[in-house]
């Protein structure tokens, strides 16, 4: 298996790199390369050097500092930090300290990695282009007149760029899988309730899952082991250890029932269309038994999404009320300083998901649309387990076109949704998705293939994931 | 351009200046004139696309809230420590004894 994480860790646990070397490294490579792709809101240098030199000192003590061990790992800044400003790319949250850490980031620092700085997203994570951030946007490592895909785009920028090997983000709707595959890296959303969401600032409570994006499936599965598993202090965390994916990576899919998904062929452009059917050949040659099949209920899926997820933001949103965190506005009387705080702290697309969401709660529209999109989500999940009769896992692409243009979708904010077309089937049933670079159109941008397993499936999930990646054809532009 | 953006034939707008007006003030949002005009055709447009799933037929399917079949969850009534209360008054926007500083909640007389 291969990994630059699991490669760096290895070396650093042996003695043979120093992980101070390694923070350098990535420091160094953020200071030349990140003025101009702008993955990183802010970078901890003096924190990740310190943090270096104690798990050197750890080393050099005989003790084992973790499978982590001096691996340099980037944040997206919706993941609360100790004393280290988390804004989720908003004015209102503009020079917010936490006061904890997330459990992710706890576990991660326990793993022996190290924090080297928090990652540029769309505002509260809401959109697909990195392009809603208070701080302007984040470019594509692989042409910078694009967008990273969102709202993890800083996260899959900074690993495409080669800042870090590993990054963390969150996915409500495909938000860490869409921009590892505009980006040309693996992002993974876990099954909801494997990784705790303790300290990820919410945005639809029913949907969001943190996960990890990386340079190889490997590092992927050895990132997921060490942030999975149960957290008592969140209370939707499934009582159960992390999912064993290392050793399913290389596992292999002979035997495997994968299901081609006809709606996640069709719907994309031909480049993505012609890449994923060449992943499914792949797989065959492999030993899978590959077959297409059709699950209609997946079109309605988006529509449903999005009452759904901004219904739930506007209830989640509803805490930044200039009372006990960030911005305040000054008025003369509460209800007057809640108004003014919001209208100049928010965005214009978090304000369109709020007002978007509060009126599909509202009296009067509550059965006609909040109701019926989670019956219609009931559809989706229907839709899956008929499948799943069938197949172990199943296979499409993750995004409908490869990376689009910065400023191409900003005016039409449903153009812009239409990006999550085909990652929010898997959020709405909670089930696991992974996205595996493979290839890429005749301009040489990344195309990413999604392999979906049901729920606690992961280890399937990472041995066709393993499989996909190991047939994987270079792409024509070379790496960014 | 891709069969993903294909979009649904256009239904007219659902939604009206007064009715997003009315959406803002329940969320407490301000609006100026322009993105009073410029937010009621973007959330027409979200919500025609939306009310393609009006026309399916999922009366007898149970509404999903959640993933998981969850229950509540409580823990062993045993005090623990909580966080900081300094460390989060300090990130406050205004605190005072101890505790958060708003302007007037009530009107001037009592």
């Amino acid at each position: 298996m291969n990994g630059a994480a699991i490669a760096l860790a290895a070396a650093v646990r042996s003695g043979t790199r120093s992980a101070r070397e390694s923070v350098e490294e990535s420091l160094q490579k953020i200071a030349t390369g990140d003025h101009e792709i702008h993955a990183f809101l802010e970078v901890l240098a003096d924190q990740a050097l310190e943090r270096a030199d104690e798990i050197d000192r750890v080393v050099a003590s005989g003790s084992d500092p973790g499978p982590l061990a001096g691996v340099p790992v980037a944040l997206k800044d919706n993941l609360c930090t100790t004393g280290i400003p988390t804004t989720c790319s908003s004015k209102i949250l503009e020079g917010w300290r936490p006061p904890y850490d997330a459990t992710v980031v706890e576990r991660l620092r326990a793993a022996g990695a190290i924090p080297i700085g928090k990652t540029n997203m769309d505002e509260f994570a809401m959109g697909s282009s990195t392009e809603n951030s208070c701080s302007g946007p984040t470019r594509n490592p692989h042409d910078h007149d694009r967008v990273p895909g969102g709202s993890s785009g800083g996260s899959a920028a900074a690993v495409a760029a080669g800042f870090v090997p590993v990054a963390l983000g969150s996915d409500t709707g495909g938000s860490i899988r869409q921009p590892a595959a505009l980006c040309g890296v693996v992002g993974m959303k876990p099954t909801y309730g494997v990784v705790s969401r303790y300290g990820l600032i919410a945005f639809a409570s029913s949907l969001d899952q943190i996960g990890p994006l990386s340079a190889t499936v490997g590092d992927a599965a050895l990132m997921l082991e060490v942030i999975g598993g149960h957290d008592r202090r969140d209370s939707t965390s499934l009582d159960a250890p992390a999912p064993d994916v290392l050793s399913a990576v290389d596992a292999g899919v002979e035997g495997k029932r994968i299901g081609l998904v006809t709606e996640l062929v069709e719907d994309t452009a031909p480049e993505v269309a012609a890449r994923v059917r060449e992943a499914a050949e792949a797989l065959e040659s492999a030993g899978a038994l590959v077959e297409e099949i059709s699950i209609p209920q997946f079109r309605y899926g988006l529509a449903a999404y999005y009452l759904i997820a901004p219904a739930e933001a506007s209830s989640n949103l509803a805490r930044f009320d200039g009372v006990r965190f960030g911005l305040r506005v000054d008025a003369p009387d509460v209800a007057a300083m809640n108004v003014a705080t919001r209208t100049a702290g928010f965005g214009a697309e978090v304000k369109r998901r709020i007002m978007l969401g509060t009126y599909a709660l509202s009296a009067g529209y509550y059965d006609a649309y909040y109701a019926k999109a989670q019956r219609v989500r009931t559809l989706v999940a229907d839709g899956f387990a008929h499948a799943y009769l069938r197949f172990d896992a199943l296979l499409g692409a993750t995004t409908p076109t490869t990376a689009f243009g910065i400023g191409d979708r900003t005016e039409d904010p449903l153009a812009m949704y239409l990006s999550d077309s085909c990652t929010v089937p898997a959020n709405l049933a909670g089930h696991p998705a992974i996205s595996v670079p493979f290839g890429g159109d005749e301009m040489g941008l990344p195309v990413g293939v999604q392999v979906m397993a049901p729920a606690l499936g992961e280890p399937t999930l990472f041995a066709v994931a393993g499989a996909v990646e190991r047939a994987a054809p270079a792409r024509a532009g070379g790496t960014a | 351009m891709s069969g993903g953006d294909a979009r649904p034939p256009s239904k007219p707008p659902a939604i009206g200046p007064e009715q997003v007006a009315h959406v803002a003030r329940l969320a407490r949002l301000e609006l100026s004139d322009d993105e009073l005009t410029r937010f009621t055709g973007q959330l027409a447009a979200a919500l025609a696309y939306a009310a393609e799933i009006g026309e399916l037929e999922v009366g007898d399917l149970e509404p999903m809230a959640h993933p998981l079949p969850l229950q509540n969850v409580l823990r062993d009534d045993e005090p623990e420590p909580t966080l900081d209360r300094d460390t989060v008054l300090a990130e406050a926007p205004a605190a005072e004894d101890h505790r958060f500083r708003v302007p007037r909640i009530l009107g001037d007389e009592p």
